[in-house]
Formats: C-alpha cells, structure tokens, sequence
C-alpha cells in the first residue's frame, strides 16, 4: 500500500462482511425460491411475477422502478458528473425522459405483431417482415455485440464497490485487477445457476435495498455536505478550473452555447439523449422485458408511470457533485484516481462502516441481475437467430439451451475483454458505444412496423454502412490524456461544425442511403420478400384466440438504463 | 360481444379516431422537442432553492411528462372506442 492510497487502503472490514453476508442472503434466497417451485415453475413465476396481477399500482410501481437502478445508474452516470460535468452525464436525465413517449408510439405494435406470430427477438420480426436470413442476422449479430458493452459496465460497477471495500490491490497484473475477476466469477456462478429461475424473489429484496440507499443517500448527503447551494457552488469552480492535459476546461457545469471559444456543446447534449433513448428499447433485454407484458396496452400505461423515476436518477446523477463538494478523493488501490469509485468512496466516508456495507450490497445486487439477465437475452438471440437459423436448423431443444448456457458466458467473457481493454475511467462511455451499434437496427425494426415500402436490401446496406462509420469514427476519438482509442462517443458532425453523438450520426447515414436505395431497388422491381404477417396483426390484443403467449426467458421487468 | 372487442383478420384495421391519434401524437412529441431544444435552458437563473434553472427545469419536465404520456394512454384507447377501465 502506498501513501497515497491510505484513504482507501486497508480493508474495510465492517462494510466488507455486510456487502458480503447480504450478498450471500439475497443469492441463497434466489436459490431457494428456484428449488422450491421447481414443481411448475413457469405458475409460480407468474404468481410471483408483477404486471400488475396481484399488487396495486403503487406496489407495481415500485417494483418496476428497481430495474432501472444498475451500475450505469449508481456508478457510471455520477462518475461522469463527477470528471466531466453535465453534457457528459445529466443527459442520461432528457434521455430517460424521451425514451418512454418514443416507446409509447411503437412498443404496441411490436407487442401485438410477436404475440401474433410467435416471435420473441426483433431479428425474428424482421425475418418473417421481409423474409430476408441476412437482414435478421445483422439484427441479432448487433444486439448480441451491443450487449457485451452493456454487461462490461456493470462489471466495472461490482468492481468499483469490491475496490472501494478493500479487494484486491497489489502489483502484479492478476492481483490488481482482482476485484474485476471476482465480480466476473460471481456473475457466472450467478447467471449459470438457478438463481435466475427466481427473478421475483430477488427483485424484491433487491429492490428494496436499492431503494433504502438511495432514499438514504439523496436526502441525508446532501444535507451533509452543506445544502445544494454547496454542492452548485463547488461543481462549478471545479468544471470552471482548467484541465492541464488538454487546456480545455475541466467539464461543463451546463452546457455552453457558441462562442468565441469553440463550438457548443448543446447539439451534443440533445444527440447523446435522443440517441440513447431510441437505441434502449432495441437492446435484447428491452425487448424481451416489454414482450413479456401481459397486453400491448400495459406497455402503453408503464410508459406514462416510468418517466418519474428520472426524478430519483437526477439525484443519483448530481452525487457525483455532492462527492465533489464533499472532497471525495477517489483513488484506486493501485493508487490512481478513478472516477468510478466516486460513488462507493462517497458512501464510505460519509455513511457508518455497516450501512456503507448495505450501500455496496445494493450496488453491487442492482449491477448483478441485469449484468445476467443481459447475457441471457443475448444468448436467447444467439442460439436463436444464429444457432439455430444456421448453424443447426434441427437442433433439439436440449442442444439449444446448452448453447445458450455456453453462450450466455461466452458473452461475459467478451464483456471482461472490453473492461480490459478498454478505458475503465469512463464508464459510461461502454453503454453509449453499445448504443452506437444498437441504433443501426431501428430503421430495419421500427419502420418495418408501420411499411415495407424500405427495401430489405436497402436496410441491410444502410445498416452496414451505419455500423462501419459509427465504430470507425467512436474508434478514432483518441482521449488525450491517455492516448487511448474509443475515448469518448461524441464526435464533430461533418457538414455541421458541432459535437454531437456517433450513434447519431451513423443513423442519419444509414436512414440516408436505405432511403436512396429503396428508391433504387423499388424502380428496379427488386422482389422484397414475401411478408408473413398482415395489417390486422398490428393491432390484435390479449384475449385474441390467435394470439399466443411467448416464452419468455428470466427478465426484469422494465428495461434499464 | 361488442364490434371493437372482436378479433381482426387479414387487412381490417380497427375503426380509429383519427383526430384523436393525432392529439395523442402532439402530447408524445411536445416533451422530446421541449427537452431537445436545449438552448432553451442551458441557463443558470433563475434559481429555485439554490439549483441553477438548467437542472430545476428537467426536474419539472419528469412531473409534466408522466402526465402528458397519460392523457396519450387515455386518447389512444378512446380513438378505438375504448377507455382505461376497458384495458385493466
């Protein structure tokens, strides 16, 4: 242990053994739930399950909420407060506003087509949209790589909690990363067991404890610290202080308009929420939680309740600036600063040793069910979609959930090189890299839900020309202090001389050419596959007799942030 | 059994309240070009209980939104003859 690190250094024994003993609860409580309705477990999960069957509003309310607590949440979103400022984390505010209006519009259709047909990933619509195997393995090929991302943050959200407590530290490479191994093992364990057959269960404590730290954390920090005028007050002079690596200033405490100094950044503000706002819902995981909902209009009414819960992520967000104001130093065991470790080193400092213990067990639980339950939506489309489709057409249901068994790690795997390879510093920056890729399927999903007049071949290219632009031009943002690439996923909009979001911008060239080749293959006469589904389909509803239930796989109930 | 609780086949489309549909489409598009436009609000005054207006505004934006998304829920269920009571 070096001087420096004697803040952090040291084990925090007290907090280490609670994190540890609730952890342990929670997952044995999971286990125990999935062994004793291992008779039908399908009933019992619906018993357990929500939508609304046995609670009232409120309870479901609640409970839908928990969801949307994860790593990106808790540790990623006020990191970014916390380095960079407000165009670099508040937007994850405007973006979990706008996501539900644009879901609302969409989302019922989807539901109604699915149930009609059988389908359970958007790659399976698209297939029997346009009858077109190429055009629904990009879909699922996306969503599946979109993903790994997506679970690498929460991996590095485990991984700040077990830091901040006192795992690992040392030299040599396998000891100082060993906090990311541990949370990588856990989430194995916890995905490959049976702890997921009981998604309710867990829920339920999960959410609770979720919602007691933060209830505790937004009313009683800021408090601490000396009121919001405070907190305002020292973000700003920190986000007004010049950064020596780049000249620039150290973040924007709001964004800046144009000016003599530069372009401003609130083109970038607006792109980075409209962006990941329309890409949530073409996640697996998304999809696989709104298809599970009892009705299509379900879906409709939770779109007008989840907005709300912004309201708790703003307070989530601008801790990163209490931390600020409280003169939070968070220094990693090696002894460098991370940002990540913001929030657990805030709640170390200033909770007791056994509710910072709580605070960890929440965060870490809150990062470790949509971590697994991500690797399963994404296994679920890969052996779907790929294995089955064409690897293995007459695949035995046996063979297909052992691949998605193997899969669903394979994809952590991938996950864990993402953390190792990439900038761990700002985390946030893997979910929005994941919502460069996932933006390229909405043209060739949402669109195809209301006209086939886009031409399936038209989609496919404007797809490929989206995916190539977005991952070249997020590659090619070098970060200047540590000359790494992917440094961040904002870039000048050509033609524009603005910042604005990759994903963004990928998708108005991939709209721009599917558009401009529609035409083309539409004169043509290209044949556009013979669509399986027919208008009526869009708008059946619960209670139709031709619409079936779905399989569905372990999900949360609302897809999260 | 009523005439809009009945099962579609083929191409039929259950009858809509067009005028309707297009209210409900206002009240959805009204909070994402409002949050959009952000040099509407990247301001620091006026302040309300010390929090700059940038960050109080949004705040205000998650209480409007729920409801506008609502009156939306409930124009799109009458524009097919229908009501929230129907849907439970």
């Amino acid at each position: 242990m070096t001087a420096l690190a004697a803040g952090t250094g040291g084990i925090n024994w007290t907090a280490l053994i609670v994190l540890v003993v609730l952890f342990s609860l929670v997952t044995v409580a999971g286990f125990m739930a999935g062994r004793f309705q291992r008779g039908d477990t399908l009933d019992s999960l619906d018993e357990w399950g929500l939508g609304g069957r046995r609670f009232g509003t409120w309870v479901t309310w609640f409970l839908l909420g928990g969801d949307l607590y994860t790593a990106y949440t808790f540790v990623a979103v006020p990191a970014a407060m916390f380095a960079a400022g407000s165009v670099a984390g508040f937007f994850a505010i405007p973006y979990t506003i706008i996501a539900y209006p644009i879901i609302f519009v969409f989302m019922a259709r989807l539901w109604s087509v699915s149930h009609r047909h059988g389908y359970v990933t958007t790659a399976d619509f698209v297939r029997g949209r346009y009858d077109a195997r190429s055009l629904s393995l990009a879909v699922a090929v996306t969503g599946f790589l979109a993903t790994m991302p997506y679970i690498a943050l929460q991996l590095v959200g485990i991984q700040a909690v077990l830091e901040v407590a006192g795992v690992g530290g040392g030299d040599n490479w396998l000891a100082k990363d060993a906090p990311l191994f541990v949370a990588f093992a856990l989430l194995a364990a916890y995905t490959y067991s049976s702890g997921l057959r009981a998604p309710a269960v867990i829920a339920f404590v999960k959410d609770a404890l979720v919602y007691l730290v933060i209830i505790v954390a937004v009313i009683y920090l800021p408090a601490k610290v000396g009121g919001w005028d405070t907190i305002f007050g020292a973000a700003a002079d920190k986000m007004g202080t010049t950064n020596p690596a780049t000249g620039a200033p150290t973040g924007a405490f709001i964004p800046p308009g144009s000016s003599d100094a530069g372009p401003g950044l609130y083109w970038a503000f607006a792109t980075l929420a409209l962006g990941s706002a329309m890409a949530l819902f073409m996640y697996p995981h998304a999809v696989t939680a709104v298809l599970s909902s009892k009705s299509r209009n379900t879906i409709r009414r939770n779109a007008a309740i989840l907005p709300a819960y912004s309201f708790v992520l703003a307070l989530l967000a601008l801790l990163g600036w209490v931390a600020i104001a409280a003169g939070t130093q968070p220094i990693g065991l090696d002894g460098e600063p991370n940002p990540q470790l913001v929030v657990p080193q805030l709640f170390e400092d200033m909770f007791p040793a056994w509710f910072a213990g709580v605070a960890f067990a929440a965060v870490a639980i809150g990062a470790l069910v949509p971590a697994a339950i991500m690797s399963i939506a994404a296994a679920n489309t890969f052996t779907r979609n790929i294995y089955k489709e064409w690897l293995k057409p007459n695949a035995t249901a046996k063979q297909e959930a052992q691949v998605s068994k193997l899969v669903s790690l394979v994809v952590k795997a991938f996950a864990l090189v993402f953390v190792l390879t990439l900038d761990k510093q700002n985390a946030i920056n893997f979910q929005l890299l994941g919502g460069i890729w996932m933006l390229q399927t909405f043209p060739a999903i949402v669109f195809s839900l209301y006209t086939r007049w886009f031409h399936r071949w038209a989609l496919l290219a404007g797809w490929a020309v989206g995916m190539v632009y977005g991952t070249l031009t997020a590659y090619n943002v070098v970060n200047p202090v540590t000359g790494g690439h992917f440094g961040s996923s904002l870039a000048m909009v050509p033609g524009l001389e603005q910042m604005g979001y990759i994903a963004l911008t990928a998708f108005v060239l991939n709209l721009v050419v599917a558009a401009v080749l529609s035409v083309v293959l539409n004169a043509a006469k290209v044949s556009n596959g013979t669509d399986e589904t027919v208008r009526s389909d869009y708008h059946a509803d619960a209670g139709d007799p031709r619409v079936q239930p779905l399989p569905t796989p372990p999900h949360e109930e609302s897809p999260n942030p | 059994m009523r005439e809009q609780d009945r099962p579609l086949e083929g191409d039929a489309v259950p009858p809509t309240n067009k005028g309707m549909l297009a209210a409900a489409g206002v009240l959805l598009m009204i909070p994402v070009i409002a949050l959009m436009a952000v040099f509407t609000y990247a301001r620091d005054t006026p302040e309300l209980f010390g929090w700059p207006f940038f960050f109080w505004y949004q705040m205000l934006w998650i209480i409007i939104t729920p409801v506008m998304t609502y009156c939306a829920y409930v124009l799109v269920l009458k524009a097919r003859g229908q009501s929230p009571k129907d849907v439970q």
